[in-house]
């Protein structure tokens, strides 16, 4: 094992939850508006994927994304000022917590509503292809994706079209409050998938070390053989559908269950099992995202706000 | 000075989109039938052979999903050009052109640019009924970052599709069935309309007749018509809808201080409202008489052809308006009163 790789894999999920953990008492305190997701719990999933990727290849993710666009970026400051407004985030403060962007580091969005971006994934990697280029897109949806329109004509174009795209759905088991097991004809997303047709795997979204496996794999033979792959990713989220939501569909031994198996602490007890860190070693990197995002807090704080002048901008180009 | 000749309004559409893929490989055609069966209009008739299926990509009956590729190409600098059927088939794929072509270049504050073309035919054929016939222009054209481009003529179908396909924003672009084989001179070679610039496609004293589409042709008849009692109509068409041309507008009222919007399409909501509410703004001292707005009634699109007629703006609607708005009409209102039309209003 690569202990390195497995520190740095502990730091991004420290972080992504950190930072969330901030921006919910942001919130509570007033100073971030609009809707704001949570993905507490479910950071292995988007950790472990990214890490499996080029920087060159594409992300295209959902609302609930500051745990992909931490992952693709590192920019703590620049999703913190997003998430207050300021003219200093990510997306110029005209985005909040749905819309983080950065088209330079390839990290594109950031979409709100359910479904509508898996055909754009769909798009970016025809692209790649149309032009010969090796990338991959990335695309993270949600299970209530499963029974959109757009989604099913998104993997329908991908299958068609042997399009170098991997969908990574990531089942926390509920659409908003209602559980999958009330809105999905089957059990798994991954069937679904397997008539469009493309290889589709299970993977347990809780192990950030399975889930940058099966990504690898996705990856390379979406680049090698131009063809789409699909991950089901089974994991849990800590929260709330949104901040607003207090979750009271779940009952609490339902949520201390999943909480046994938190990502964070199974990729902990591995590393020490493994012997490559002390709890205090993991403390220390622990604290050193805090750190980060006490600095992106301050960064966001002391931000200026959009200019007015500029509300116009950017409508055409 | 490229050598002007007569070809169909399809051909110049064809001969546009042409031109630019050889002089651009980033462009590609993507749609259904646009490739083996040469296009459910014709319009793309032999663009496949010459393109090949790399570029001129027949896709399955799944407009949410290909409308959504164009986006995502579009997004990494390619330059779709996306053709729906007819564009009452891109309502299954309205979350694409509103939530997402629409606010993308907004939401991430100008990272990207969106090079994407929509098109297809709008508005009424022939007897299509209510889900086949409608005129769609003001939906799109309500929202902020699509432009909306509606040519009349041949040369206009060529110039403005080449600037469309060169502009670096999401372009609907709405045909007309029934002008598909309208024909008229087109300038071989590089030919480009600047889109948001509204031409006087007839100049005139006495009244403007604002317009765009195939009721250009509507409106340049009735020109035609009233001249022959001495009325000197104005025929300004907009030929794009977003971004409007209000310049010209007020200009030409400016001149003939009276005016009277012609338009397929619903009244309610519609683009002519917003052109009346413009000249309100901004020539009404200049105005002589209220504007008039000569609409589809204001009902879905009715099968029977005697129905069909009552529907659509008619020559005799617009001259009945026109003589209001110059005060020589003897009967108030319109001479096919839709009242019963107009409940939910």
């Amino acid at each position: 094992m690569d202990a390195t790789l497995l520190l740095d894999l502990y730091r991004q999920m420290c972080l992504s939850r950190r930072f969330e953990e901030a921006a919910a008492k942001a919130y509570s305190q007033g100073k971030v508006s609009g809707f704001l997701h949570l993905y507490i719990g479910q950071e292995a999933v988007a950790v472990g994927a990214i890490s499996a990727a080029e920087p060159t290849d594409y992300i295209v993710a959902t609302y609930r994304e500051h745990a992909h666009y931490l992952a693709r970026t590192g920019d703590a400051r620049g999703a913190m000022a997003e998430l207050y407004g300021r003219a200093t985030g990510c997306s110029g403060g005209r985005g909040g917590s749905m819309h983080l962007f950065d088209a330079r580091k390839r990290f594109f969005g950031g979409w709100a509503i359910v479904g509508g971006h898996v055909p754009i994934a769909a798009g970016v990697a025809f692209g790649s292809k149309y032009r010969g280029e090796p990338d991959v897109t990335l695309c993270f949806f949600g299970d209530g994706t499963a029974n959109m329109g757009a989604f099913h004509e998104g993997l329908a174009l991908a299958g068609l079209w042997k399009l170098p795209v991997v969908f990574i759905c990531e089942n926390n088991q509920y659409a908003m409050g209602t559980p999958l097991y009330r809105t999905l004809s089957v059990e798994d997303v991954a069937v679904r998938a397997r008539g469009y047709p493309m290889e589709a795997e299970i993977v347990n979204g809780d192990d950030v070390l399975e889930m940058r496996e099966a990504t690898r794999h996705a990856i390379s033979r979406a680049r090698k053989d131009s063809l789409p792959f699909f991950l089901e990713a089974k994991t849990y989220r800590f929260r709330g559908h949104s901040v607003a939501d207090p979750a009271k569909y779940r009952t609490r031994e339902e949520v201390q269950k999943w909480m046994e198996r938190d990502p964070i602490g199974v990729l902990a007890g591995r590393i020490r099992t493994l012997g490559i860190a002390t709890d205090e070693q993991l403390n220390a990197v622990d604290d050193e995202a805090k750190a980060q995002v006490q600095d992106a807090v301050l960064f966001a704080e002391e931000s200026p706000v959009p200019a007015p002048e500029s509300v116009e901008d950017h409508v055409y180009a | 000075m490229p050598e002007p000749r007569v070809i169909s309004f399809r051909e110049a559409l064809r001969e546009a989109m042409v031109e630019e893929m050889e002089r651009d490989p980033s462009i590609f055609l993507m749609g259904e039938e646009v490739g083996h069966y040469n296009g459910a209009y014709k319009v793309s008739e032999g663009m496949l052979a010459r393109f090949g299926e790399a570029r001129v990509i027949d896709t399955p009956i799944a407009e949410t999903g290909f409308a959504g590729v164009g986006i995502g190409a579009a997004m990494i600098g390619l330059r779709p050009i996306i053709e729906f059927m007819t564009w009452n088939f891109s309502l299954t794929a309205i979350d694409q052109l509103i939530n997402n072509a629409a606010k993308l270049r907004y939401m991430a504050n100008g990272q990207f640019t969106l090079p994407i073309v929509f098109r297809g035919p709008g508005g009424a054929a022939h007897a299509l009924a209510a889900q086949h016939s409608q005129a769609l222009e003001a939906l799109f054209a309500h929202v902020p970052g699509l432009k909306v481009v509606m040519p009349s003529t041949p040369a206009d179908a060529k110039g403005l599709l080449k600037a469309a396909i060169r502009d670096d924003n999401p372009v609907c672009f709405i045909e007309s069935e029934v002008m598909y084989a309208l024909k008229g001179e087109v300038p071989a070679g590089e030919h480009v309309v600047p889109l948001g610039v509204a031409e006087v496609k007839r100049p005139g004293r006495d009244v403007t007749l604002v317009t765009w589409s195939r009721m250009t042709h509507t409106c340049l008849k009735v020109a035609e018509e009233l001249a022959r009692d001495g009325i000197e109509a104005e025929v300004l068409d907009l030929r794009t809808i977003r971004p409007l041309d209000v310049a010209a507008m007020v200009a030409s009222v400016r001149r003939t201080h009276r005016c009277v919007v012609v338009q397929e399409g619903w009244p309610f909501a519609g683009v002519a409202a917003e052109v009346v509410a413009l000249l309100a703004r901004d020539a009404f001292d200049d105005l002589d008489a209220p504007p008039e707005r000569v609409t589809n009634l204001d009902v879905p699109m009715p099968y029977a052809r005697n129905l069909e007629e009552l529907v659509l703006p008619s020559p005799a609607r617009v001259i009945a308006a026109v003589r209001r708005v110059l005060g020589r009409e003897e009967t108030v209102g319109a001479p096919i009163p839709p009242a019963r039309a107009q409940r939910g209003r």
